[in-house]
């Protein structure tokens, strides 16, 4: 209940609401096996160490990678990026190199390279967004040349739910010798994801979008990538041997897993993965494209209303504004009926003023969501308005 | 023209919003106080006087005259224009000193809080702050 009115919750995109057994999973480990992984020999930590390196089997089955040790542990999507960023990026991207992003990206997708561009006097590329929120795919192959280093690319836009070609630009990247990130934020609860496949060099998802806790995520590398690439983070854990006049590095995944890690929340990740995987992606794609088509026609119905981002192939999520009426305000008056929705720029400011307006109205819905839901938010959206007219 | 003291002000808003008994009275209320808000003129809309929000702009300006501080905002979004229509009935028209003694508790006591915790999606924060500091300013050039 918020404000007194069952909640109808929309803001899945941001986080999704967690199932018991996660927070099950949680509690369980604090309450029966709390202990510091890796080190300890006695029975605690074991169990601990044991229950840890079962989410790293389960990250590696949930994406397809060909193999466990390919996969980092990481607070999320974002430090899997910069971590990308600051070690492949400043071993590998030097003056006059390029690296591609889109003008789709979330600012997590394009704050680091641009730090890193700047360190190195690089620059950063940009394929433009097409008027229905599709990227221009003509324009991406014409940036792509023997300079482009990286090309990092959001699977799934956060504001306007494209999904986009990536296995197409994965393809075309390898071709001019660029390696591929995949920022699979928002793609890894909606679609089946197989990075060997894909073909791409690295992914990164975040937990707390697939239903698990918040602060850990995962990031995928090819293994000979990930061998050759320089440390990330300086601490206990990732490290051989330690003398003062020179430290030799563990090897994967440890090596970038610097200090205790996020034991609890990564315990907790596995309860998620298997809560995904357990009612299957195909049935949540379904049931959430169901919703999304339903969603879609009932907005367009209301006047004034404009839906932002109307690519072919979408998940998950309609962004929308009314003509006259501020998002904040919408936002404002639609959580005093119990609506959660995102309102804004949704960290994607290149790409609010690429469609020239400050932000939007985001509707994302999840595996629990319903129609009648939508019904509320439709009703509501009218009312409000009404109220702000 | 006489001002009436803060408080008083403050518990005339108080005792005004103490009339709605649903949500929608009240923001209804606000959404008017926002329309009809003397808008800002255009000259004054600059980035000096922005005060950014994540999700919405306010402009404020400040003008000291007769030992009273005079403030002019506008907004984007109507219900922050609502809400700082109020600001600008407690503050506006009082001496430096009088504004930064303020305590602004009306805004807890009309259940407008959560405006003000959430520093990252309006400038209703910034814009307290910004209008005290203007006092202080103004209350220094004073002392001076």
């Amino acid at each position: 209940m918020v404000k007194g009115k069952p909640l109808v919750y929309f803001d899945n995109a941001a986080t999704s609401q967690k199932p018991q057994s996660v927070i099950d999973a949680l509690s369980h480990y604090y309450s029966y096996y709390n202990a510091n992984i890796h080190r300890g020999i006695h029975t605690l930590a074991e169990e601990a160490t044991l229950a840890y390196e079962d989410t790293r089997f389960a990250v590696q089955n949930f994406i397809g990678a060909a193999a466990v040790d390919e996969i980092i542990f990481t607070r999320g999507t974002t430090e899997a990026i910069n971590l990308v960023a600051f070690t492949w990026g400043r071993q590998h991207v030097g003056a006059g190199d390029e690296i591609i992003i889109s003008g789709m990206e979330h600012h997590s997708n394009i704050v680091p390279w641009q730090i890193l561009c700047e360190e190195k006097n690089a620059v950063l590329k940009v394929i433009p967004v097409l008027d229905n929120g599709e990227l221009d795919m003509d324009a991406y192959r014409e940036l792509l040349n023997s300079k482009t280093k990286i090309v990092s690319i959001v699977h799934v836009s956060n504001s306007l739910g494209t999904v986009n070609p990536v296995k197409e630009i994965i393809a075309a990247a390898h071709q001019v010798g660029a390696k591929v990130m995949i920022d699979g934020a928002q793609s890894a609860v909606h679609l089946e994801i197989d990075v060997q496949e894909l073909d791409c060099d690295f992914f990164a998802f975040s937990g707390h979008k697939v239903y698990g806790p918040t602060g850990i995520g995962a990031l995928y590398g090819k293994r000979e990538l990930l061998e050759n690439m320089p440390v990330f983070h300086g601490g206990g854990e990732m490290i051989r041997e330690v003398t003062f006049e020179k430290t030799t590095y563990n090897d994967l995944p440890y090596k970038y897993e610097a200090g205790t890690p996020n034991i609890a929340d990564t315990i907790a990740l596995k309860a998620a993965l298997d809560f995904t995987t357990g009612i299957g992606k195909e049935a949540i794609r379904t049931h959430e494209t169901e919703l999304l088509n339903y969603a879609t026609a009932q907005l367009q119905e209301i006047p004034g209303l404009t839906v932002i981002g109307q690519a072919s192939n979408k998940v998950n999520l309609v962004s929308f504004v009314v003509e006259g009426v501020h998002t904040q305000d919408m936002g404002v008056l639609l959580d005093n009926m119990g609506i959660a929705v995102r309102t804004g720029h949704h960290c994607t400011q290149p790409l609010m003023r690429r469609f020239g307006i400050p932000g939007t109205v985001r509707a994302s819905f999840a595996l629990y969501n319903q129609q009648e839901e939508i019904d509320v938010l439709i009703s509501g959206l009218r009312k409000t308005i009404k109220m702000l007219v | 023209m006489e001002t009436k003291p803060i408080p008083e002000i403050e518990e005339e808003i108080i005792e005004d919003f103490a009339l709605f008994d649903s949500w929608e009275d009240k923001y209804e209320y606000i959404i008017d106080l926002g329309k009809k808000l003397d808008k800002l003129e255009d000259e004054f809309k600059t980035e000096d006087n922005k005060i950014k929000g994540c999700q919405s702009t306010v402009w404020l300006t400040a003008d000291y005259q007769e030992g009273t501080v005079t403030f002019k905002a506008d907004s984007d979004a109507v219900i922050v224009k609502g809400l700082i229509s109020m600001l600008i009935k407690v503050l506006s028209g009082h001496a430096p000193d009088e504004i930064l003694s303020a305590n602004m508790n009306f805004i807890r006591e009309i259940g407008m809080m959560t405006h003000l915790a959430q520093t990252r999606s309006n400038g209703l924060l910034a814009m307290i702050k910004q209008m005290k500091n203007y006092a202080l300013a103004y209350k220094m050039t004073q002392e001076n």
